[in-house]
């Protein structure tokens, strides 16, 4: 039986030789993820009725990201909860507003290849950067996780998106990703996992990797995976991590289907407000107006993604109608931003730097908006009343295409602000 | 498994969970988050759904964020089942656990809004009362029936832990 690694993983994870798509199965986690939202505040009261414990504190990651810093007591009662989970149940890989949890997973090098991990937040799915399947469940889901090591799932079909070439100057993984949904739906991959291979995929790094695994959860699908190679493996060496590439998908393993991309005609994308698979090319927008503009997520505010804005703010101000907020991904990513004069090149330019933590992301933080506000933001999802009011609008688009558009006051295309058009 | 039978409330193809149950109400209880679902796409639904009724969705129902307050809310608001041509997954994972029956039909465009429907879940089988037109829908495999049944996911691990401490 010829698997993809997504089957491989779930093999091995239910005990058996091989597994078939649409199987429902029982498979031992890896690893379990939870934060403040979704951890905690939901399960602990159902762990004390059904007076049980947790199955492996050293296989659960808890990160409090969502309502740090808190806005106001309700927050900072989750944040007390969270807090105690952590001591109570003696959970030392606990993290709070040391960034979003997504971003550490990768960052840490939690998840390892060929890992069955499961979290309880729906872009779970990032941590397949990895070359492990990652999957997100909800808040009761993870409570069969925490006091069973188990859950069941339905093996998956695997969709290959294959990506050949070089991105151009100016263009990002948030383009192709951002493209790719645009081409085949916010449902496209439903139920699907997408396996990511191609010299294109080869050549960029880890940061840029998990923004097309972090946004599978916008096209619908099971999760993303990029199977582990020399990059994965030189990521975990310098975390002083030992692992090797692999597991790969059979040669001749059956996929659904492949999607193929020639990097090389990718172009500055956005995707316009209220429906993520709305996705336009900015040169065939207009230029329309935005007041705000939110370098911010799991998806858009990594250190590489500071750096890009950086990039085009350099000597340059955001203008007068805009207001620019950051909120790094991270504490790494900060300090990195930090160590190099990124972030001082974003403080010049006018950007306000807020905590690390999902912050507006989800609606919950800081730095929401108003209705008849107009954001583009490098998070995620722009469903009505996202990021703040039902009557606010939100382009999502890369870190190059946000902070154009910061200095501009309105969308435009980022590559003549970085010398890439010339 | 049980049948199901309701008035129908009829909606589009990707309702997302930062619509079912906006981000900001979060940090509410469940009574009061069931005041605002899908205030988004229809304000006067909290109001006026009923106890039994039935949500009927197009494709990639529940889309979006892993909050399991969609399901839920929608629960607590009233609804006794949600029926789709496709589910989001983590959504679809939601209902079971919660022990709201998700009902997949590929026909699911042929109910229509304020009919009333009979769902079969142990046979997979949906009535349309008005008219008797009856629908295939998907039969849940025994292992995740075996939760819902439970009344979802916790009933199903108190059992669980009972039957293995005796």
């Amino acid at each position: 039986m010829k698997m993809t690694v997504a089957q491989k993983i779930i093999a091995r994870a239910s005990g058996r030789d091989s597994v078939q798509p649409d199987e429902v199965l029982w498979v031992d986690v890896d690893l379990a993820m939870m934060h403040d939202s979704s951890g905690p505040r939901r399960i602990w009261p159902a762990l004390v009725k059904l007076d049980v414990g947790v199955w492996d504190p050293d296989r659960i990651v808890l990160v409090a990201d969502h309502y740090v810093p808190a806005a106001d007591v309700q927050a900072a009662t989750i944040l007390t909860t969270t807090r105690k989970f952590a001591a109570a149940f003696g959970i030392e890989r606990f993290h709070e507003a040391q960034g979003i949890a997504h971003t550490l997973i990768v960052e840490k090098g939690y998840a390892r290849p060929g890992m069955l991990y499961v979290g309880a937040d729906s872009h779970t799915c990032t941590g397949g950067v990895m070359g492990c399947l990652a999957l997100g469940v909800g808040s009761t889901d993870m409570l069969g996780v925490v006091t069973t090591g188990r859950t069941w799932l339905r093996v998956p079909h695997t969709i290959r998106v294959n990506v050949e070439g070089r991105l151009p100057a100016g263009v990002t993984a948030k383009d192709l990703i951002l493209t790719i949904i645009g081409d085949h739906g916010m449902d496209g991959g439903l139920y699907q996992v997408l396996e990511f291979t191609g010299s294109a995929i080869a050549a960029m790094t880890m940061q840029e990797r998990s923004v097309l695994t972090n946004m599978c959860a916008e096209i619908g699908a099971k999760s993303g995976i990029v199977p582990a190679d020399a990059v994965t493996v030189a990521h975990l060496a310098a975390l002083g991590i030992e692992a090797d590439a692999g597991p790969f998908s059979d040669p001749d393993a059956e996929y659904s289907d492949v999607w193929n991309y020639d990097a090389a005609t990718i172009e500055p994308v956005v995707a316009r407000p209220n429906k993520h698979d709305d996705v336009v090319p900015i040169s065939a927008l207009g230029a329309p107006r935005v007041n705000r503009a939110y370098i911010g997520s799991c998806t858009g505010a990594k250190y590489e993604d500071l750096a890009m804005a950086a990039e085009v703010l350099k000597g340059r101000e955001v203008a007068a109608t805009v207001l620019l907020q950051v909120a790094p991904a991270s504490r790494a990513a900060l300090q990195q931003a930090m160590s190099d004069g990124t972030a001082q090149t974003l403080m010049e330019a006018g950007a306000h730097v807020l905590s690390t933590g999902c912050g507006a992301c989800p609606g919950i933080g800081t730095g929401i908006l108003a209705a008849g506000e107009v954001s583009i933001s490098t998070t995620n999802r722009n469903a009505r009343g996202r990021m703040g009011s039902p009557d606010s609008s939100v382009y999502l688009g890369s870190p190059y295409a946000v902070a154009a558009a910061a200095v501009a006051g309105h969308i435009v295309d980022p590559r003549d602000f970085i010398g890439a058009n010339s | 498994m049980s049948t199901i039978d309701g008035k129908v409330w009829k909606f589009g193809d990707n309702i997302d969970t930062d619509v079912i149950v906006p981000g900001k109400y979060l940090v509410h209880d469940l009574p009061e988050i069931a005041k605002h679902v899908l205030e988004g796409v229809r304000p006067e639904f909290a109001e006026q759904v009923r106890s039994g009724d039935i949500i009927v969705g197009g494709s990639n129902f529940g889309t979006g964020s892993s909050r399991e307050m969609a399901p839920r809310g929608l629960q607590a608001a009233g609804a006794s089942a949600i029926i789709a041509r496709s589910f989001a997954r983590i959504f679809f994972r939601n209902c079971i656990n919660v022990g709201l029956p998700p009902v997949e039909c590929a026909d699911a465009d042929l109910i229509e809004e304020g009919q009333r429907v009979s769902i079969d879940l142990g046979v997979g089988k949906i009535t349309v009362i008005d008219t008797g037109r009856e629908l295939d829908a998907v039969a849940l495999p025994d292992e995740i029936g075996e939760i819902l049944n439970a009344g979802g996911m916790e009933n199903y691990l108190a059992a669980k832990f009972h039957r293995t401490s005796t």
